[in-house]
């Protein structure tokens, strides 16, 4: 064990080193948050099932079938939406989680040391439990409507992985203003309303005309919803692969900038608590 | 140097305490930080239009939790840490565990450290014992491994085998404190922090946790140890640190730090006033002394039952005309058991000037072995603060030894002992 330091603004040399020695701390926080979940709501399941097959309906019902918008390659409008809706879903359950969840364990970083940013990273995961509900169900609806995915489909773990690190990143910035100013919990919802309504959920990206589509995908969950559109859909389902890079470089700006942010206030978070 | 396991080096740590908020709100709303910035723009160009030099608007106040801490401890150490509610000594094991950071200096650290801040840190309500135990030992930096190879010892150390599936929203609170003491018991790093965690759970699991800790000194680890239970850190300690405002008063042999605590922090049977440098009020009027009495004899040492007689004198300095006083008993944790008021018992006090001599006396104290606190209180007529010394001075009840009741003994789950009439309606059905 090499002699520690420490000391004011002494960031630890080896701080993903260090993440990694609390692997399991990050791997039991997840379960717990997973195993309380489903603990106290006995319906947590179905809650977990409800929400996005409700939303689903209504979308498809208002952009389907009242505004007649048109589907994504062929495929039935009610599974174009759920493709959207699930990692739209992952995505506002992360970022409220995890921007939530240091001060849900206030007493824990009062109280123990552990490289803190573990605690958010774990809220990512546990939100993640819904989003492989959701998976079933969607591949529950694709059966119904008797639409198989083609071979594209094998990269949806990619895309999943696109999804956490989406959330994460404003997650963890959020996180430290949420500790910082207490009613900054009441703009997180606010974010996410008005989330769904920027990015395209209840529609296909390919409306939008061609010279915004650069701009509409700044917004990060625009490539994302994308992505997935275009391996769970597959044949005529087209990429815009510009806004998916646009889409990348801000996801990656926003977790370059969260993991600053927080490293910055991570030591003196206990204090604020 | 490799035997030096911590060495701090002017160790200080500052927090800001704003006066807007409330000392009880740490955190600042951004509603609150937003109006306050609008606030000062208005006023500080209200301040140009007239020609007024403009004045920082600054509310925030610092306050040194601890200064120009320097300390050295070796390989093996067994050491106890001492001091008054607000010496630093939490601060200086926070820092010392990695929760928070100094302000200035430094601390190197060789070895690994466990904290013990808290019993039962993490531990949810809804998850069964078995998790807790789990979670709770991945907390405090064990390996799933090494948590699997020791569960047995941990559940036979707990004595709740057989409610291990059961969510600890259930159990009792001795079975609670038990499950957390057996996880925290067999954590085995090289250096173990322990705040004042021992004066929970009844006394014979206490002896057992006593027994552990001093097996793991022995092994060669070294402990950082709070306590107010001074007989306790006589018994563990070799080497004792005393605490105050945020600096090392004394450092040295442990009976020698505990004789200085105990003469200059009020822990004798009268305690000397009126050279206080930290009373806080008007000032109007301050107290110069506090004797405890056991039949006319100066006593800080009661039994269960006995009659405890305070005695402390005020020096009014400008007449307060009809004033108020009180007296307040608090255990070593700080948690407040009672608060006289002279008014309460229908003693009027007129405050002219001079020297006032109270005697407070407590009828058949009721509460349970333990070290405790008194802390005296002078309020004008409008209750507005002429003197407070906190904590000034302590006493001890120990176990009476005509009292054979066992648990009238033990602080279990509650702070003072009331008589309450028994009795058992059985019918055979």
């Amino acid at each position: 064990m090499p002699e520690l330091i420490i000391e004011a603004g002494h960031s630890e040399r080896h701080y993903w080193r260090e993440l990694w020695r609390y692997r399991e701390l990050f791997a039991v926080l997840a379960w717990r948050d997973l195993s309380v979940l489903y603990k106290q709501t006995a319906i947590g399941v179905l809650w977990a099932l409800m929400r996005p097959v409700l939303t689903m309906v209504v979308f498809t019902i208002v952009f389907g079938r009242i505004a007649r918008l048109p589907s994504e390659g062929g495929a039935p409008y009610p599974v174009m939406v759920f493709a959207g809706m699930l990692p739209w879903m992952f995505f506002a359950n992360a970022l409220t989680e995890a921007s939530n969840s240091l001060l849900a364990n206030g007493n824990l970083i009062g109280k123990v040391y552990f490289p803190r940013i573990v605690v958010p990273a774990a809220a990512v995961v546990s939100a993640f439990a819904d989003f492989l509900i959701g998976l079933l169900v969607l591949f529950g609806l694709m059966a119904v409507y008797r639409f198989a995915p083609d071979g594209r489909i094998v990269l949806l773990p990619v895309f999943a992985v696109v999804a956490c690190l989406t959330s994460l990143g404003p997650g963890l910035w959020i996180a430290t203003l949420n500790v910082k100013y207490r009613d900054f919990r009441y703009v997180i919802p606010f974010i996410v309303q008005f989330g769904l309504y920027i990015s395209p959920v209840g529609f296909s990206a390919a409306l939008i005309p061609e010279q915004w589509r650069l701009v509409y995908s700044l917004n990060p969950m625009v490539g994302v919803i994308d992505g997935f559109r275009w391996c769970i859909l597959g044949g005529e389902s087209r990429m815009y692969w510009p806004g998916f890079a646009v889409s990348m470089a801000v996801t990656a700006f926003f977790l370059w900038f969260g993991i600053r942010r927080f490293r910055k206030t991570e030591m003196s978070l206990a204090d604020l608590l | 140097m490799p035997d030096i396991v911590i060495a701090a080096e002017g160790l200080s740590k500052r927090y800001m305490i704003g006066h807007q908020t409330a000392v009880s709100e740490r955190y600042v709303a951004l509603r609150d930080v937003i109006a306050r910035k609008a606030r000062n723009v208005w006023r500080k160009s209200a301040d140009l239009v007239h020609g007024r030099p403009i004045v920082q608007g600054d509310s925030v106040e610092e306050f040194w939790a601890l200064r120009d801490i320097n300390l050295e401890i070796r390989r093996g150490e067994v050491v106890g840490l001492i001091g008054r509610n607000g010496a630093g000594k939490s601060t200086l094991l926070k820092i010392l565990s990695r929760i928070t950071e100094p302000t200035k200096g430094r601390v190197r650290l060789n070895g690994r450290v466990a904290s013990l801040l808290e019993v039962g840190t993490g531990f949810h309500p809804e998850l069964t014992g078995r998790e807790n135990i789990f979670l709770n030992g991945a907390i405090l930096g064990m390996s799933r491994r090494e948590i699997k190879r020791k569960f047995a010892d941990i559940a036979a150390f707990a004595e709740i085998d057989e409610f291990l599936d059961t969510p600890v929203k259930r159990y009792s609170s001795g079975m609670y404190v038990r499950l957390a003491f057996a996880v925290a018991a067999h954590l085995e790093p090289e250096i173990l922090i322990v705040d004042e965690v021992l004066s929970v759970g009844d006394a014979e699991f206490q002896r057992k946790c006593l027994g552990k800790m001093d097996a793991v000194s022995k092994d060669g680890r070294t402990v950082l140890l709070v306590s107010h239970d001074m007989r306790r850190l006589a018994a563990l300690c070799h080497r004792t640190i005393l605490m105050n405002g945020g600096m090392v008063e004394a450092d040295g042999e442990t009976q020698t730090v505990i004789d200085r605590y105990m003469a200059k922090h009020g822990m004798a049977a009268f305690a000397d006033l009126s050279q206080r440098r930290d009373m806080s009020g008007s000032g109007d009027a301050r107290f110069q002394s506090i004797e405890l009495l056991k039949d006319g004899q100066p006593c800080r040492s009661f039994a269960f039952g006995d009659r405890l007689v305070q005695r402390f004198a005020i020096d009014v300095v400008r007449p307060l005309g009809r004033g108020l006083v009180s007296t307040s008993i608090a255990t070593a944790d700080g948690i407040p058991v009672y608060e006289y008021f002279n008014i309460d018992a229908g003693c009027e006090w007129t405050a002219s000037r001079g020297r006032h001599v109270f005697t407070v006396a407590i009828d058949k104290l009721n509460l349970y072995p333990g070290t405790y606190t008194m802390t005296l209180w002078i309020g004008d007529r409008n209750s507005f603060r002429v003197d407070y010394a906190e904590e000034a001075i302590s006493f001890d009840v120990v176990l009476a030894p005509a009292i054979g009741v066992e648990h009238r003994t033990q602080r279990n789950g509650g702070l003072v002992y009331q008589d309450a009439a028994w009795s058992i309606d059985h019918r055979t059905s």
